[in-house]
C-alpha cells in the first residue's frame, strides 16, 4: 500500500523542528510500524538524506524505548501494544499518518521522534527499589506472600516505563507510572519496609521535574501498552497520606 | 511537613475533600427550593430566614465560602501547572480515550463561578445588604426571575454545566482519596452520575413549573 507520512523532524535539543512530508510506496500490510520506518529511512540514506531518528531496542513490547505519537494517539490507534508491535495493517492504502514524539515538559525532544526519558529514571532513583543486603540470592518460599497480593504486585510490576501515559494525559502526568512502581513494592512484604519513605520522595521528585497533575481523565490507563490500571493511582495516594499523616 | 503540604497529591486531595463539602450542599440548598412550588411564601422565606439567621447555619456558610474560594484558587492553579507541563503541543490529538467531562473541568467551573456570582447578586448580595431587595422576600425576588424565559435559560444552562462538572468530580474525588477499586469504581460511578442527573434536575424543574403554572 501507499502511504503519506508527516514526521516531526528535529535536529536537536535546542533545534525549531518542524513537520516533514513523506511519500512512501510499496509498504506491506505485513510490517510492523517500526518496519515501515526503517523502510523509509533505507530510503532516506539511498537518496543521501538525515534518517528518522527514532528509539527501539528489543522490539518485542517489553522493552519501554520505542514510544510514538501516531495520529493523535500514543503508540497508534491500537489497544494494548506499543509501537514496535502496532502492525502496519491497522492502516489503509493513501493513507496519511503523523508520527510526533511525546510531548511533556519533562521529556524534551533530543532529536527527531526520540525523547529524553531520564525523568523517569531519576523518579526511580529517588525510591523504586529495595535496599537489600547482597549475596546469594535467598530461598523464595522464605517470605510468605498472599497470592492475590502476588497478582496485583505483578500486574503493577509489568509497567515498562514507556511514557505513553504521560503523553497520553492531557496534563502529562506521570501518576499511573509512579502508581504502578509504588504499588509493585508496597504490595509485597519486602518492599514495605521502605514504603513511607518511598512514596514520599518518589512524588517530591515527580513535582519537581514538573510534570502535571493526575485529572483523573483515564486517559493513560486506556493508552498504556501494559494496561496499567487507574487503582494503581488510588493506592499511591493512599500510601501517600498515610505515610504523611501516620 | 512542609513537602507534604506543598505536594501535587496533597492539592488533589484537598480540591477532592472541598469538593465533597460543597457537593454536600447541593441536596440540601435543592430541598428548601422545592418549598418555592408552594403557593405560600412563608415556609420557603421561614427557610430562608432561618438559613440566614441561625448561629450555626452562618459559620457553616463561612466555611462553604472559604471551600468555594480555596476550590477554585486550586483548581485554577493546578489547570495552570497542567497547561506548562505539557510544553508543546501535539499537532494531532485523539482525546477519544479521555472520559469526557473530565476535559472542561476548568471551563465548566467557570461557568459554574460566573453563575454563582450572578446567584448572589439577586439573592446573597440582598441578605448582606450590597443590594437593595427584601431580604426576607426571597421567594417573591425567586417567584419574580422564574418569569423572565432569558433567566430560566441562563439557570438551566448552568445547572446542565453544573451536571458535567459533578459527572466527573464525584467519582474523581473518591478516586482522589485513594477508595478505588475495580468494584468501588464502578459504585462510585453509578452514584457520581445518578447525583449529576438528579440535582440538576431537580433544580431546573423548579423554575419551568413556576414559569408554566404559575
Amino acid at each position: 500500500m501507499n502511504i503519506t507520512l508527516k514526521i516531526w523532524r528535529q535536529k536537536n535539543e535546542h533545534a525549531k523542528g518542524k513537520f516533514v512530508t513523506y511519500k512512501l510506496d510499496d509498504v506491506s500490510k505485513e510490517m510492523t510500524f517500526l518496519e515501515m520506518l526503517d523502510y523509509l529511512n533505507e530510503k532516506l540514506i539511498k537518496e543521501g538524506n538525515d534518517p528518522v531518528a527514532f528509539d527501539s531496542d528489543c522490539r518485542e513490547g517489553i522493552c519501554g524505548m520505542c514510544g510514538l505519537y501516531i495520529n493523535g494517539r500514543p503508540n497508534g490507534p491500537k489497544k494494548g501494544v506499543t509501537a514496535c508491535q502496532l502492525s502496519m495493517s491497522v492502516f489503509k492504502d493513501g493513507d496519511t499518518i503523523t508520527v510526533e514524539p511525546w510531548r511533556a515538559k519533562a521529556f524534551p525532544v533530543i532529536k527527531d521522534l526520540i525523547v529524553n526519558r531520564n525523568a523517569f529514571d531519576k523518579i526511580i532513583q529517588v525510591g523504586g527499589y529495595i535496599s537489600v543486603t547482597t549475596g546469594s540470592a535467598p530461598e523464595a518460599n522464605s517470605i510468605p506472600v498472599k497470592k492475590e497480593n502476588a497478582e496485583r504486585a505483578f500486574d503493577s510490576g509489568i509497567c515498562i516505563g514507556c511514557g505513553a501515559c504521560v503523553a497520553a494525559c492531557k496534563n502529562a502526568s506521570a501518576m499511573l507510572f509512579i502508581g504502578a512502581k509504588v504499588s509493585q513494592l508496597a504490595l509485597l512484604p519486602q518492599g514495605r519496609v521502605e514504603a513511607k519513605e518511598r512514596v514520599k520522595t518518589m512524588v517530591a521528585k515527580m513535582d519537581e521535574l514538573g510534570f502535571g497533575n493526575c485529572s483523573n481523565t483515564g486517559a493513560c490507563e486506556a493508552e498504556c501498552p501494559k494496561e496499567i490500571k487507574l487503582t494503581n493511582i488510588a493506592r499511591l495516594n493512599r500510601e501517600f497520606y498515610k505515610a504523611n499523616l501516620s | 511537613m512542609s513537602r507534604f503540604l506543598g505536594s501535587s497529591i496533597t492539592k488533589k486531595i484537598t480540591m477532592a475533600l472541598l469538593g465533597l463539602f460543597l457537593i454536600l450542599f447541593l441536596p440540601v440548598h435543592l430541598g428548601i427550593n422545592f418549598l418555592l412550588l408552594k403557593s405560600d411564601p412563608e415556609p420557603f422565606n421561614k427557610a430562608a430566614h432561618f438559613m440566614a439567621t441561625f448561629w450555626l447555619i452562618k459559620g457553616f456558610e463561612v466555611l462553604l465560602l472559604a471551600s468555594f474560594l480555596l476550590h477554585i484558587f486550586y483548581g485554577i492553579f493546578l489547570q495552570i501547572q497542567n497547561w506548562l507541563a505539557r510544553g508543546k503541543q501535539y499537532k494531532i490529538t485523539n482525546y477519544s480515550q479521555t472520559s469526557f467531562f473530565s476535559k472542561f473541568m476548568i471551563w465548566t467551573g467557570l461557568i459554574i463561578f460566573i453563575f454563582l456570582i450572578i446567584h448572589f447578586m439577586n439573592f446573597y448580595f440582598i441578605k448582606i445588604g450590597w443590594v437593595q431587595g427584601d431580604p426576607e422576600n426571597f421567594y417573591g425576588v425567586a417567584h419574580q426571575l422564574f418569569k423572565i424565559p432569558a433567566y430560566i435559560i441562563l439557570y438551566i444552562f448552568s445547572f446542565l454545566i453544573l451536571g458535567f462538572h459533578l459527572a466527573h468530580a464525584f467519582w474523581s474525588a473518591f478516586q482522589t482519596l485513594g477508595w478505588n477499586t475495580t468494584v468501588l469504581s464502578l459504585v462510585f460511578k453509578g452514584l457520581g452520575t445518578l447525583f449529576a442527573i438528579l440535582i440538576p434536575l431537580g433544580f431546573t424543574i423548579i423554575p419551568l413549573v413556576i414559569f408554566f403554572t404559575k
